[in-house]
Formats: structure tokens, C-alpha cells, sequence
């Protein structure tokens, strides 16, 4: 159980059986007054924000997160289906909670999964990950339009805006954290 | 050199202290039996009481558990106590003194202007959550949000464009301060603000022992029914109070004072080490 005095930025505690992170927090206490405690908290799965102010006393129930290495198998209507590395035990996530990380899922691609009371809240992807371009309009040499990017598709099926030189069949290298091409990978 | 000129004695007294003031909201950090000083407040008292008329001290002080942007555990306080004066003299002597400090007549904190030349904004509690708020000062002290709307909608917009006195506090908001005679509901206290942050508290002094003991005795008691540790009563201190003149005094936060004069957004940067850095 955590008390007022326990809250500090990047602490993760239940509310309403729900994990939130707090974002910001601030001790405040004015002249001769009682001490109070400031934050902003995220739900660490819808997202929301919320801004509390807490009294000292209060308790706080920890939210209790486990990061696991897992592996992705396979995809099953709408659940990706993930191994966990030392276990071999395997886990459903739905779709909703994959957020962007389904955009860039190829077999056997290890990912953190965080769970919240067994439950896969969140799925986070390498920073960098190397997709194959499955279809992109050709360059056109002497192209006049100016036009500095075309848009692609990779093998997950994510359609991102890549340079006019990356042909289909090539492999690009996609910045997890912006979505955005980063890199053509040679050979 | 401003209190010198002043006729201002320079004192110090001891840091680790058998008895603090008990105060309902503010805890001393124990020390082999006795505690670090929240305040260097009786001791100096004791002194005017002694018949050093006019006496500052440039000090450390402890409070437990207080972190944050603008609080350090350990942080350095101001005090000086004025004999035959009253909190509105002290006003006066505040604002020279912040003058002399920053010795220019405009500074700029966080971005908003702050002007120093006189005269400084003067309002009351009870002013300013008529201005600032749609509750009053009472309501809030009924329904125990006081505290919170003082920090959340009246502070932010206290000393902005120029610095601001807040005066007349609540009756029950203030232990050591004399009850205005002509109001006895508010007492003779102020509290500074420069750019939304609080800078100093002050009051005309509480000097009628029996009076004085039985506010202890109601703070203890608000100790004890939060489940806070008790003090022993500072007896020396009450029994010098018969002798003490009519006073005031101030406690001024030096580190929160340099915030504003540096323009230093965090207390942190306005010390060595902070408590994570040791």
C-alpha cells in the first residue's frame, strides 16, 4: 500500500481497479495549511487523463505490472496470439489493446507485453523494426509532379509514406515511436 | 547590511530543539530524543522577551515529509521579530527589505512581469476569494477546502504583475498570531506573494501566555486525532511569553525568494544538493 507521501512522478497505482501512471505531481502546502498532493495521472489502458489532489493519510493501492518477453505466433480473427520466451506459455491480446504495435508484427518478432493482473494492457515493439514494401507504384524517372514520398504498403499490411527511390520487394527500416519511414535496409 | 542599518541584532539559537511549537500542520524531523527546528520562532521570541527589541537570523530549518517543486525538507529561513510593532509595520518593512534584496524595480518570473516599485497589492482572505473564487473564506473552512482553494484558485494569481500581501487570516489558521481586536474572527496575519509563490509568513505576535497555551493544547489535540506524533509543551517558552513586548514577527523562505529574484522555476535549482542528490 502506498501513502500521499509515496506519490511521485512515474509511480503506477490502481484507481477503481484500473493502473494509472502519474505524469506530473507537486507537493503543495500553503502557509501554515495542510500538506496536499498534486497530480495528473494516465490510465495505462484507455489512455484518459485525470487530475487528483490527494490529502496525507490517503492509500493507494500499487498497480502491480508485469513486463514480459514474449514472441509473436499468429494472428486469430481479431487476437494476435504471443508465446512467453521462458515459460512457452501463450497469450491472446485483442486487437484494441495492440494499438500500433500491429502494425508492425512478422512471425517470431519479440515484443514486451505488460499485463495487469494477467490481463496484456499494452504491447511495445522494438524501436526499429525492418518490414518488406509488398506494394508501391514504381518511380517514374523525370517525375516532375515534386512530390517527395509515395505511399507503400508492407507485408504487415501498414501503409506508410516512403521515399520515390524504394521499389516493391525492398526491405525499409520504421521508426516503431513515429510510424515514419527511417531507412532502406541494403542487400 | 539592511538589518544592521536598521538596528536588527543578528542572533542564532540552537537548531535541535526539545519542544516545536505544536503546530497541526507542520511535523519536525526527530532528533536523538528532541527535534530539528521547524522554525527558529520560540527561541527567538524568548529572546524579546529577554529585551533584544529588534533581532534576524538567517537559518536552516527541517519540516518532515515537505517535497516538492518549491519545498525542501531542509531549507534556509529568514526570521526577524520587531518589538512595539505590528504585522502592517512589518508590511513596510518587507517591502524595503525585498527591495533592497533585489535591487531593481522590475523583475521578470516566468515569463510575467513582476513590479517591485511601491505600493505592493494589499488584500484580504476574505477579499480574495470573493475576487478569485465563487465560495467564501468561511464556507471553505465549514466544508475543509480551505487549504485546497487557497492553493488551487486563489495562489496562482497572487503577486502577478506586482507583488501581493494576503492579510487577515482565519482565526483557526493561525496559532501564534494576536486576533485582530476590532474583528476577532480573523488574526493579525500575512502571508507575501511574488509570482504566485509564497514567499513569507508574518503576524503580530500572540504574547498572552494563557491564551497561548490553550491554542497549543487545541493544535496538540488536532495532532493527536490525525495520528501525528506529539511534542512535549514548550514551557519555557510560555513562561517567557509573560514577559515578551508586543511584537512582530516574519519568517521568510530565503531559497523561494532567490527562486523569484533568479527566475528559477524549481527550488532545486536555487541549492547545492538536493535531498535525491545526497
Amino acid at each position: 500500500m502506498y501513502t500521499a507521501a509515496d506519490l511521485r512522478k512515474g509511480l503506477k497505482i490502481t484507481i477503481d481497479n484500473e493502473p494509472y501512471i502519474i505524469t506530473h505531481f507537486d507537493f503543495a502546502k500553503p502557509g501554515k495549511g495542510q500538506a496536499l498532493y498534486r497530480t495528473k495521472m494516465k490510465n495505462m489502458i484507455t489512455g484518459s487523463t485525470l487530475d487528483r489532489t490527494y490529502r496525507s493519510g490517503e492509500t493507494f493501492e500499487p498497480a502491480n505490472l508485469e513486463d514480459r518477453v514474449m514472441q509473436y505466433l499468429y494472428k486469430e480473427d481479431d487476437h494476435y496470439c504471443f508465446m512467453d520466451n521462458t515459460t512457452f506459455e501463450q497469450i491472446h491480446i485483442s486487437e484494441d489493446a495492440m494499438g500500433d504495435a500491429k502494425n508492425y508484427l512478422i512471425d517470431n518478432l519479440q515484443v514486451d507485453v505488460l499485463l495487469f493482473r494477467e490481463k496484456a494492457i499494452g504491447v511495445d515493439v522494438p524501436n526499429f523494426v525492418n518490414l518488406r514494401v509488398v506494394q508501391t507504384d514504381p518511380w517514374v524517372k523525370g517525375d516532375t509532379s515534386g512530390s517527395d514520398s509515395k505511399p507503400a504498403t508492407v507485408e504487415t499490411g501498414y501503409v506508410l509514406r516512403v521515399p520515390p527511390f524504394i521499389e516493391e520487394g525492398e526491405l525499409i527500416t520504421i521508426d516503431t515511436r513515429t510510424g515514419e519511414y527511417s531507412t532502406r535496409v541494403k542487400g | 547590511m539592511f538589518f544592521q542599518e536598521k538596528g536588527y541584532l543578528e542572533v542564532e539559537t540552537p537548531f535541535r530543539i526539545p519542544a516545536p511549537a505544536p503546530e497541526a500542520q507542520i511535523d519536525a524531523i526527530p532528533s536523538d530524543g528532541w527535534f530539528l527546528q521547524t522554525s527558529p520562532e520560540l527561541c527567538m521570541k524568548r529572546l524579546l522577551a529577554a529585551g533584544y527589541p529588534r533581532i534576524f537570523q538567517i537559518c536552516r530549518c527541517w519540516r518532515a515529509g515537505e517535497r516538492g517543486s518549491r519545498h525542501l525538507s531542509e531549507f534556509t529561513m529568514l526570521e526577524w521579530y520587531r518589538a512595539e510593532a505590528d504585522y502592517r509595520d512589518l508590511m513596510d518593512e518587507t517591502e524595503e527589505m525585498v527591495r533592497a534584496a533585489a535591487g531593481i524595480d522590475s523583475i521578470t518570473y516566468r515569463g510575467e512581469k513582476i513590479d517591485l516599485s511601491l505600493p505592493w497589492e494589499r488584500v484580504t482572505v476574505r477579499d480574495a476569494f470573493l475576487r478569485h473564487t465563487d465560495t467564501t473564506a468561511e464556507a471553505a473552512l465549514a466544508a475543509g477546502t480551505f487549504d485546497e482553494v487557497m492553493v488551487e484558485a486563489i495562489e496562482p494569481r497572487l503577486g502577478i504583475g506586482r507583488p501581493t500581501f494576503i492579510y487577515d487570516y482565519p482565526a483557526s489558521c493561525s496559532a501564534l498570531a494576536r486576533l485582530n481586536a476590532e474583528d476577532p474572527s480573523v488574526a493579525e496575519r500575512f502571508e507575501l506573494y511574488l509570482g504566485g509563490l509564497e514567499i513569507a509568513n508574518a503576524f503580530s505576535e500572540l504574547i498572552d501566555p494563557i491564551e497561548q497555551r490553550a491554542r497549543f493544547v487545541a493544535e496538540a489535540a488536532q495532532r493527536a486525532s490525525d495520528g501525528k506524533q506529539g511534542y512535549p509543551m514548550p514551557e519555557k517558552f510560555l513562561a517567557a511569553l509573560a514577559d515578551m513586548p508586543e511584537a512582530a514577527g516574519i519568517a521568510l523562505g530565503l531559497d523561494r525568494l532567490v527562486m523569484v529574484l533568479l527566475d528559477a522555476g524549481s527550488i532545486d535549482d536555487v541549492v547545492a544538493f538536493t535531498t535525491e542528490e545526497l
